[in-house]
């Protein structure tokens, strides 16, 4: 046996140290030159620092490729430069979102929240008074009543499409689809109109609910048609070849086989609208003590708590609006997150 | 196919392709093709669904169809409310600017006309598009082809929370920390850019305009055209690709001549939805932006308008005459928004079947 010698992997075509020199050089001039403008210009502070920035790193680093090859790799430096700052701004958004939510929200944060309304206590009152309890049991209700009427509809949907394939499958998936997109505050005005003009009734969680769980359909039935269409056919053919009738292979083989994905759609669907706030503004009326009828009487979820103190404007107001984001964002990424595990833990599907 | 099926392929001991095609549910077929003469009469398979599967079938069509009722339900009570309104104001309430509400006893007669407001969901919503729409789409090529591959799952990851965070975090988030920063670059664009008439301040009133409204709803549409751009940009065939390479072009000039003009229907669509959630976006708008019921198209000035946040401005102290009004514009809103996402997934559609 002769002992082969494995060649160590070169980069042939990595810049030398003598040939990054343009590229360092221009760094530096780049940073040299914002300072500059910066300094003797109406630009100012970081937001302004970090334009300039940008600007005259396009213009040197064009410059830069231009001069050692041609148009067209100066063109490619310009885009390249412009491409990743466009990266960064949908980064930037977010770091800055969540790092406020919890710089601000944690001042109002306590146990004590959790376990108080706002019954007798004023918006201004101090902050250790007074809490979102009545928000909380409200979000809870309607988003437990929304996923009850729209996951038996939208999983449904999704059997029509991926099982029967009837004559509708496209019609259906087409206005599925668009209903993804139809605004909440629509979906409040139409529960409105139904259940307080036509029927009658007050405002109340259950109503809330309703106009949540027309929001929550189209997410869980689109999510539940991906899932189902990932069920290899092999364990239909294999149901119905047993003898079974379709009704027994989809419900003893395929939803099962599904499990875990479904629950990932309805998951997905209640972190859709756990945190909508509009369509709650027109049908459950706000209120400021716990109210743990569902189906009667005015009552406040989360989202409908962050509105009202925002409204209010004053300081402590604002700081509770601000509690009041921190825990809808922890709830939301909690369910987020479960979602992500889920989808994880087994693989897909 | 219609009806779900099960294809046989079997070979007989004639050494005949012997091919049934049975579908159940409906009446039988049989079909048989065969090369030799000699073969046995044709086989008639016949199933009949048994009733559990008919309960079943019947059970998931209504549920299947229960998204149209919806859809139907919606679009019949808003405007069954609105009727009148549509009635009494005719194409005024479409182009009229003018939002009275009657009082009968001082003779002043109801006028309302949401033209102002359409037009300010228009500007706010290409606003919002000037912003989003760039930043999406460079967001997706760097996702494809720029980012290392460390950095692809986080930036997802980034991606989808952005989607999922409620719009009123955004609203809150918009006026306390993007209206300050937003406020001194809108001065010093009017400064600079003041002659253009867009650029033009009547009063020097900074806050809640049209402009900041358009940033906050860019950051709002962002995560929507980022993910189906990027959807889009995956499916670009690799051989062209590396064929663009080979020929020496550059990583801008392979996107320009590949990339862009095989995704160009999908990115148009993406960002179509992305129109689509800005018009119909409610609660971060009226954070953000002070309603005003006047055309006016200085982007920087205190004024603007927004179809549902002005639903949701006049819906507290709405009397039941005014209550009808918002209908009609919940309506004329449901209808835009609806024609707008139909279009946008027919065309994404048609792209991603295309490629």
């Amino acid at each position: 046996m002769s002992t082969a010698t494995i060649p160590r992997p070169t980069k042939p075509w990595g810049l030398s140290f003598r040939q990054s020199i343009p590229d360092l050089v221009g760094a530096v001039a780049t940073l040299l030159i914002s300072f500059a403008i910066v300094g003797y210009s109406p630009l100012k502070g970081k937001l302004g620092f970090v334009a300039t920035l940008l600007i005259v790193s396009i213009f040197v680093s064009a410059m830069i490729s231009g001069v050692r090859r041609d148009r067209k790799a100066a063109l490619n430096s310009i885009s390249t430069v412009m491409i990743y700052v466009a990266g960064l701004f949908v980064i930037l958004p977010l770091v800055s979102i969540l790092y406020e939510i919890g710089r601000r929200g944690i001042t109002g944060l306590s146990w004590g929240i959790f376990t108080t309304d706002m019954a007798v206590t004023s918006s201004d009152a101090p902050l250790d008074e007074g809490g979102l309890l009545h928000a909380v049991v409200g979000t809870l209700y309607i988003v437990l009543i929304a996923t009850v009427f729209s996951v038996p509809i939208g999983i449904l949907t999704s059997l029509y499409l991926t099982e029967i394939k009837g004559r509708a499958a496209g019609t259906i998936r087409f206005f599925v689809q668009a209903m993804s997109g139809i605004p909440s505050i629509v979906a409040g005005l139409f529960i409105y109109a139904v259940w307080m003009i036509a029927l009658g009734n007050q405002y109340s969680a259950f109503a809330g609910a309703m106009a949540l769980a027309i929001l929550m359909i189209p997410t869980v039935a689109r999510t539940s048609e991906e899932v189902l269409k990932l069920i290899p056919s092999d364990l239909r053919e294999a149901g119905l070849a047993l003898g079974g009738t379709q009704w027994r292979t989809v419900a003893m083989i395929i939803l099962p086989a599904a499990q875990s994905g479904l629950i990932t759609a309805v998951i997905l669907g209640i972190a859709r609208v756990a945190g909508e706030t509009a369509p709650l503004l027109l049908t459950m009326g706000g209120a400021d003590a716990l109210n743990l009828n569902p189906f009667n009487g005015n009552s406040s979820a989360i989202p409908f708590y962050v509105w009202k103190n925002f409204s209010l404007g004053t300081e402590n107001a604002v700081a509770r609006a601000w509690t009041g984001v921190l825990v809808l964002m922890l709830i939301v990424l909690f369910f987020f997150s479960l979602t992500r595990f889920l989808a994880n833990r087994k693989g897909r599907v | 196919m219609r009806g779900f099926g099960i294809n046989f392929t079997t070979r007989s001991p004639s050494r005949n392709h012997l091919s049934a095609h049975f579908i159940l549910g409906n009446s039988s077929i049989t079909h048989v093709s065969t090369a030799a003469p000699t073969l046995p009469p044709k086989r008639v398979i016949t199933t009949k669904p048994r009733f559990s599967d008919k309960v079943f079938r019947a059970v998931v069509t209504t549920g299947g169809f229960s998204s149209l009722v919806i859809l139907g339900l919606i679009s019949l009570f808003l405007l069954y409310n609105g009727l009148n309104v549509f009635k009494s104001e005719g194409l005024k309430f479409i182009t009229g600017f003018d939002w009275i509400v009657p009082q009968p006893d001082a003779g002043v007669p109801a006028q309302y006309g949401i033209g102002a407001m359409l037009w300010g969901t228009i500007v706010i919503g290409l606003i919002a598009l000037f912003f989003g729409f760039p930043i999406s789409v460079g967001a997706a090529l760097f996702l494809s082809y720029y980012a290392p591959e460390w950095l692809k799952k986080p930036m997802v990851l980034v991606i989808d929370v952005m989607a999922a965070i409620p719009s009123i975090v955004f609203g809150l988030w918009g006026y306390f920390i993007l209206m300050p920063h937003a406020e001194y670059w809108a001065k010093i664009i009017h400064k600079y850019l003041g002659f253009i008439p867009i650029f033009d301040m009547p009063a020097p009133v900074f806050t809640r305009s049209p402009f900041i409204a358009g940033l906050v709803l860019a950051i709002m549409i962002i995560p929507i055209i980022t993910s189906i751009t990027r959807e889009i940009f995956a499916q670009t065939p690799l051989d062209r690709i590396q064929a663009a390479y080979a020929l020496g072009a550059t990583k801008w000039s392979m996107i320009k001549a590949v990339v862009i003009p095989y995704g160009r229907g999908g990115v148009i669509g993406g960002a179509m939805l992305g129109l689509g959630r800005a018009i119909g976006e409610t609660v971060a708008v009226y954070t953000v932006l002070n309603i005003v019921f006047d055309i006016r198209i200085e982007v920087l000035l205190s004024a603007g308008g927004s179809v549902a946040s002005m639903i949701v401005n006049k819906f507290g102290e709405a009397n039941p005459d005014e209550l009808k009004a918002l209908m009609a514009s919940g309506f004329v809103l449901f209808l835009v928004t609806l024609l707008i996402n139909f279009l946008a997934n027919f065309i994404i559609n048609r792209t991603a079947r295309e490629s």
